[in-house]
């Protein structure tokens, strides 16, 4: 089986977030940057469904200028085979999904994984966008995965619930947790990743159809009020009556 | 020229979101002079559908066929589509659920269009610029996004827009859209409901416990909580990791995101993750022992001590103004 597994380099988690040039640019000044931490679930599925690559093999893509090398070589020494990046800002995701379709259509996969949405700009937008170009089924937030004979079955989660849903190979489905544990690389697999192919390409030419232009933070919360735990009585009331929340 | 907006429902009944989005696709159509149309798919009676004419709604369409009961995703995208193109959409309101997610990509794949998904506000609408604003870095940030294509699509997150009742009647019409054969590429073969428990993304008030409760066998307090308040329970990663809670409770930048109005945290520190996925709440509460917990600095109302004292004092004390 042959996977491709979309990678999306982001700001860690812990990261202060902060902006530039007039609120206009995110500021990335001592900002450390990681695999998304749902590619990572869809990379450790990859790696699990092919075997360590004894079944079939793993190649990871990102869209992203040089500086997403380290998160590339990341990928590598968590065990995905071969590696391609496309050389390009990722402007929006209509723009990074045609660059994956694009690259799809000229190297088939069986099967095309992604996080179920990258957390800096959190558009969920990607996996069904590539499943579209390419005319392919999509289940965009899967929290279980197992392939049998290029059948897929999915768990995919509904509000309150899940759904059984099956379909069959090429598929393209964005991973949440449940689908697979993350893999952390060890010493073997970070020398090897080191030799390992990155493959890098040009961008086929796409017009970004949207703009991230302005930002702020959220406003901040007023100071906490502190009840003492023998007068319950006054949170109940302050949630009636102040918050008007019960 | 129009506003079309996708209405989702369970087994007939119209879920809360979508009267948000109706609401949300009224006030853009008021705006642009236009009116608002639509869209749901199922098996949905003409009484229910006739309710979105109170939030706005002029005209529904219905798209009911054995074959599309269940979602399939790649069919209800090319019907919503193909009614944007029919009606002449210049936007496409989603839902940001499980579903819309699936299919709000698609749609805008199909139609060229821009998407901006989880929007937090009305768009402004200048000539041809179009802006709106939605959460990023996992709610650390909120950002003002044009977008160039024509049409546009556009998602809510559940519960970041009010509902509104203007008092209209909704007039329902049938629609026949083309399905190919190659749009069923997803068969569902099962669907897990659990029916007594109320739906996280949409809950009003979520109960949520962290590992300061010590283990699984401490959660009864927190479900009795959540059921005297008619709440949903909710827990930090930590919780679910362990397996003391469903990765369907677990909330926070890699869980799932909520914007109840008010939301309860018991146990939980507050680590920048999980706050990432309460922080737009309306009203939080705390309850920890220590004071240094960094959830306090987000909280509205706070008590500090030990959470196996308090909860049961609160479930009481709101079963005696739930009583009265
Ligand atoms: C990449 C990444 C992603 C993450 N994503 C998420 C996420 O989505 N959601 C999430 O929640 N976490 C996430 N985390 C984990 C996060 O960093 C914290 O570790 C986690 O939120 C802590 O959970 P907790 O507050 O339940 O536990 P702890 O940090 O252990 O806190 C327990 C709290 O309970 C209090 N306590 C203990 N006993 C009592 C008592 N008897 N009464 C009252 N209070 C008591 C303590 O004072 C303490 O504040 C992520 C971490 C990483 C690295």
């Amino acid at each position: 089986m042959k996977i491709l597994v979309c990678i999306s380099n982001v700001p860690d988690t812990t990261s202060k977030i902060t902006f530039t040039n007039n609120d206009s640019e995110f500021n990335t000044t001592g900002i450390q940057y990681i695999i998304n931490p749902y590619d990572e679930i869809a990379l450790a599925k990859a790696i699990e469904l092919t075997n360590s690559g004894a079944n079939g093999s793993v190649t990871v893509i990102t869209v992203g200028e040089a500086s997403t090398e380290p998160t590339i070589r990341k990928a590598l020494a968590i065990g995905a085979d071969n590696a391609v990046r496309v050389n390009a800002n990722p402007a929006d995701a209509w723009y990074v999904a045609n660059q994956i379709a694009d690259y799809v259509k000229k190297n088939s996969f069986d099967l095309i994984l992604t996080g179920r949405e990258s957390i800096d700009y959190n558009g969920s937008q990607v996996a069904a966008m590539v499943a579209e170009l390419l005319g392919l089924p999509s289940v965009s937030i899967a929290k279980g995965l197992s392939v049998e004979a290029e059948q897929a079955s999915i768990e995919r989660e509904i509000e309150g619930g899940k759904e059984v849903v099956s379909a069959s190979l090429p598929l393209v489905v964005g991973t949440a947790e449940g689908v697979a544990e993350p893999k952390i690389p060890n010493m073997r697999g970070i020398m090897a990743a080191r030799t390992k192919p990155l493959e890098v390409l040009e961008p086929i030419e796409v017009k970004p159809l949207t703009k991230f232009n302005k930002y702020s933070t959220p406003p901040a919360r007023g100071n906490v009020k502190l009840i003492d735990e023998n007068n319950i009585n006054e949170l109940v009331n302050l949630l009636h009556s102040e918050a008007k929340v019960i | 020229m129009s506003v079309l907006v996708y209405i989702e429902n369970t087994d007939g009944q119209l879920k809360k979101s979508a009267f948000e989005v109706a609401s949300y696709g009224k006030d853009i159509a008021t705006q642009l002079g236009t009116e608002a149309i639509a869209l749901a798919i199922g098996d949905i009676s003409s009484d229910e559908l006739t309710k979105l004419g109170n939030y706005g709604i002029a005209k529904v369409l219905h798209v009911s066929s054995a074959d599309l009961k269940t979602f399939v995703n790649q069919a209800y995208a090319s019907i919503i589509a193909s009614a944007a193109k029919q009606h002449n959409a210049s936007i496409v309101v989603l839902s940001n659920t499980f579903s819309g997610k699936g299919l709000a990509p698609r749609i805008a794949t199909k139609l060229e269009a821009g998407l901006v998904a989880g929007a937090t506000s009305l768009p402004t609408v200048s000539g041809d610029s179009f802006e709106v604003t939605k959460t990023a870095f996992s709610n650390k940030a909120i950002a003002s996004v044009t977008v160039d294509s024509s049409i546009k699509v556009i998602t809510i997150n559940p519960n970041s827009y009010a509902a509104t009742e203007t008092g209209g009647s909704a007039q329902v019409e049938a629609f026949n859209a083309p399905v190919e054969s190659s749009d069923f590429g997803t068969i569902v073969k099962d669907i897990v409901r659990a029916t007594d428990k109320i739906s996280l993304p949409e809950a009003d008030i979520v109960v949520s416990a962290g590992r300061g409760l010590k283990g699984p066998e401490n959660w009864a307090m927190v479900e009795e909580l959540a059921n005297v308040l008619g709440a949903a329970t909710a827990c930090s990663k930590p919780v679910s990791d362990a397996g003391w809670r469903p990765h369907s409770e677990h909330v926070g930048q890699t869980g799932i995101v909520v914007s109840p109005n008010l939301y309860i945290a018991i146990g939980i520190s507050g680590a920048i993750q999980h706050l990432a996925g309460v922080s737009s709440s309306k009203t939080i509460v705390v309850i920890n022992k220590d004071l240094e917990a960094p959830f306090f600095k987000v909280a509205d109302y706070g008590i500090v001590g030990d959470a196996f004292v308090i909860v049961p004092k609160l479930i009481e004390a709101l079963k005696a103004y739930k009583g009265n």
